[in-house]
């Protein structure tokens, strides 16, 4: 009767000895700098009296009112959302079409493949550097093709068929949708092609034209995937700094709460106003998401339904 | 019948435009930028809109590497890429097998810590960081960055690694240990053989990441320009007037040809590899 239970013991021990070193690493470069992080936004943390800071330092709410009263944050928040609500969803439909175009073989299918993966491999500090280049009015080549100059990123306001138009925030999108849609188009050519052939066949039977198809036999069995894609390139696009810092440095109607948390971490040397803005961001995005789920979960289990 | 044969005619035409369209966006800007890299500052300033260049020089290389201190970029890049590789398999290698093999206490709540880690913003974590690096002194040693590096690639490469491990049949793993292998020697000599593969992918997937990633080493690496990655130098030197847009296009291709390369020897690995989870939705 014991044996069994030893055994299992043992597994229970190797398991836990070979997972520990995944785990203390996370333990140490990430769970224990974020509980950091949330007490340094509750105290006056400087640069220069960061050693002064411990544990039981004194905890007050005055970062929190500080940063969301400080002009800029709010319409810094509203940049970031739209930056992420249109760079999400047209990576996403690029992507989708992007997939749906080369399912099926066609020659020089490959290189294709790999040229529209190239975007999103490419080193984010490389491709910022090329569209700021294509994209200068002096020597880009962008504007050797237009009758008048675009400064594309260092210009907040435009005018488009007589609409004022945020050009830098647009650009800024388009450069998001540009290096991500690579990211959702693999994973939708991945379901694509795990998809059962039959039921596709089996519409063309029934005298299905090619759009009902795509609305009544693919779009139900992506769904799943693209809302899981809609998850991830969310979160990762709300809180994304790099991208948004190396094209316009936050300038130009483009700043982002992210490049404001690391100007005043860096310039200002405020690490207190620093940490409680990001946990702002962390703050709402965890709403966003809560809602997004409450909401689409619903929704997906209505379709199941049907 | 007529609305068939029109949406199918429809998208006969459509498809190929769609993909040329797609073609050109992702492949012109990099055909850009080595068209770039390769003529002189002089030329680009006068006809900027032509493509092919009149003359084709290799200076801007030799200025990059050289004189802009890019051989020095390389050679950091290539420590902090190599050795995150290195750790990062070391690490989740164990990992990957436990989750995937062996029964323990918290199993199911470590999936959940991973999913967590793989969302997390890095700019939360960045603020710790940086202050707990400059209390350390670790702040322009390439140590800090490595260790962000792994942390931040070991949850995806243990979620890569166990799918691979649950497809390589038990029975030879029991054969191996009635044999007399205890359980390191069984990952060593059987698992890892048969998961050559999945191990190229991961290892691939933690280079793209220690190559390309900028924040961290903005952070930690800024004040000492004797340790810049390539990333980061050619973000550094790109504001700057006095050298020629060119030469900054050479640095980037030398920037993205590692990774380029890298990325095509493997990609079906890669995206197998990643995409692996999209398929069961």
């Amino acid at each position: 009767m014991s044996r069994p239970l030893t055994l299992r013991r043992q597994e229970g021990r190797a398991g836990l000895a070979l997972i520990s070193p995944t785990l203390v690493i996370t333990l140490v470069v990430v769970v224990l700098p974020l509980l950091w992080a949330i007490m340094l936004a509750f105290q006056d943390a400087r640069l220069i009296n960061i050693r002064r800071a411990g544990v039981f330092g004194h905890y007050t709410l005055e970062n929190f009112s500080y940063v969301v009263s400080e002009p800029g944050f709010w319409s810094s928040l509203v940049n970031t959302l739209v930056y992420t609500v249109f760079g999400t969803g047209l990576s996403i439909v690029i992507g989708l079409v992007a997939a749906l175009a080369l399912r099926d073989r066609f020659r020089g299918r490959t290189l294709v493949r790999a040229s529209i993966l190239i975007p999103y491999v490419a080193p984010v500090v490389a491709v910022a550097f090329l569209w700021e280049t294509m994209l200068n009015p002096q020597y880009g080549i962008v504007n050797t093709w237009l009758k008048e100059p675009i400064a594309f990123l260092t210009q907040a306001k435009g005018e488009f068929l007589g609409m004022q138009v945020p050009v830098a925030l647009l650009t800024v999108i388009a450069f998001e949708a540009w290096r991500y849609f690579p990211f959702a188009f693999l994973f939708i050519l991945a379901r694509l092609q795990a998809l059962p052939g039959e039921l596709d066949e089996a519409a063309v039977v029934d005298g299905a034209t090619p759009t009902q198809r795509f609305r009544y036999v693919i779009m139900p069995q992506l769904w799943r995937t693209i809302a899981l894609l809609s998850v991830l390139r969310f979160v990762f696009t709300f809180t994304k700094f790099d991208d948004v810092y190396l094209l316009t440095g936050g300038g130009a109607g483009t700043e982002v709460v992210s490049v404001r948390v690391y100007n005043f971490l860096t310039s200002r040397d405020d690490i207190g106003a620093s940490a409680a803005q990001a946990i702002v961001l962390a703050v709402f995005l965890v709403v966003f998401l809560v809602l997004y789920l409450r909401f689409f979960s619903g929704a997906g289990g209505d379709r199941e339904q049907r | 019948m007529s609305r068939d044969r029109f949406e199918r005619g429809l998208l006969r035409v459509l498809r190929p435009v769609v993909i040329l369209v797609l073609f050109l966006a992702t492949a012109f800007p990099f055909l850009y930028m080595v068209m770039l890299s390769v003529r002189d500052i002089q030329e680009l300033i006068l006809e900027p809109g032509s493509l092919w260049p009149n003359s084709f020089t290799l200076d801007t290389y030799v200025n990059v590497l050289t004189r802009q201190g890019f051989l020095t970029f390389m050679r950091n890049s290539a420590v902090v890429a190599v050795a995150s590789v290195a750790f990062t398999l070391l690490i989740s290698i164990p990992g990957a097998y436990a989750v995937a093999r062996l029964r323990f206490f918290g199993r199911r709540q470590v999936h959940f810590l991973f999913l967590a880690v793989y969302l997390f913003p890095a700019i939360v974590l960045a603020i710790p960081l940086f202050v707990l690096f400059t209390m350390l002194g670790l702040r322009g040693s390439l140590i800090g960055l490595i260790l962000v590096y792994i942390a931040q690639t070991v949850p995806v490469t243990v979620y890569m690694l166990r799918n691979y491990f649950e497809t390589v049949p038990q029975s030879v793993e029991e054969a191996a240990a009635i044999d007399g292998c205890t359980r390191l020697s069984t990952i060593w000599r059987v698992v890892l053989p048969l998961s050559k593969p999945a191990l190229m992918a991961t290892g691939l997937y933690a280079f793209m990441i220690a190559w390309n990633e900028f924040l961290f080493a903005l952070l930690f690496l800024v004040e000492k320009r004797e340790r810049w990655t390539v990333s980061l130098g050619l973000s550094q030197l790109a504001g700057s007037i006095e050298i020629p847009t060119t030469v900054l296009m050479a640095g980037s291709v030398v920037l993205t040809l590692p990774i380029v390369i890298v990325f095509f020897a493997s990609e079906r690995l890669l995206t197998e590899g990643l995409t692996a989870g999209a398929e069961k939705g």
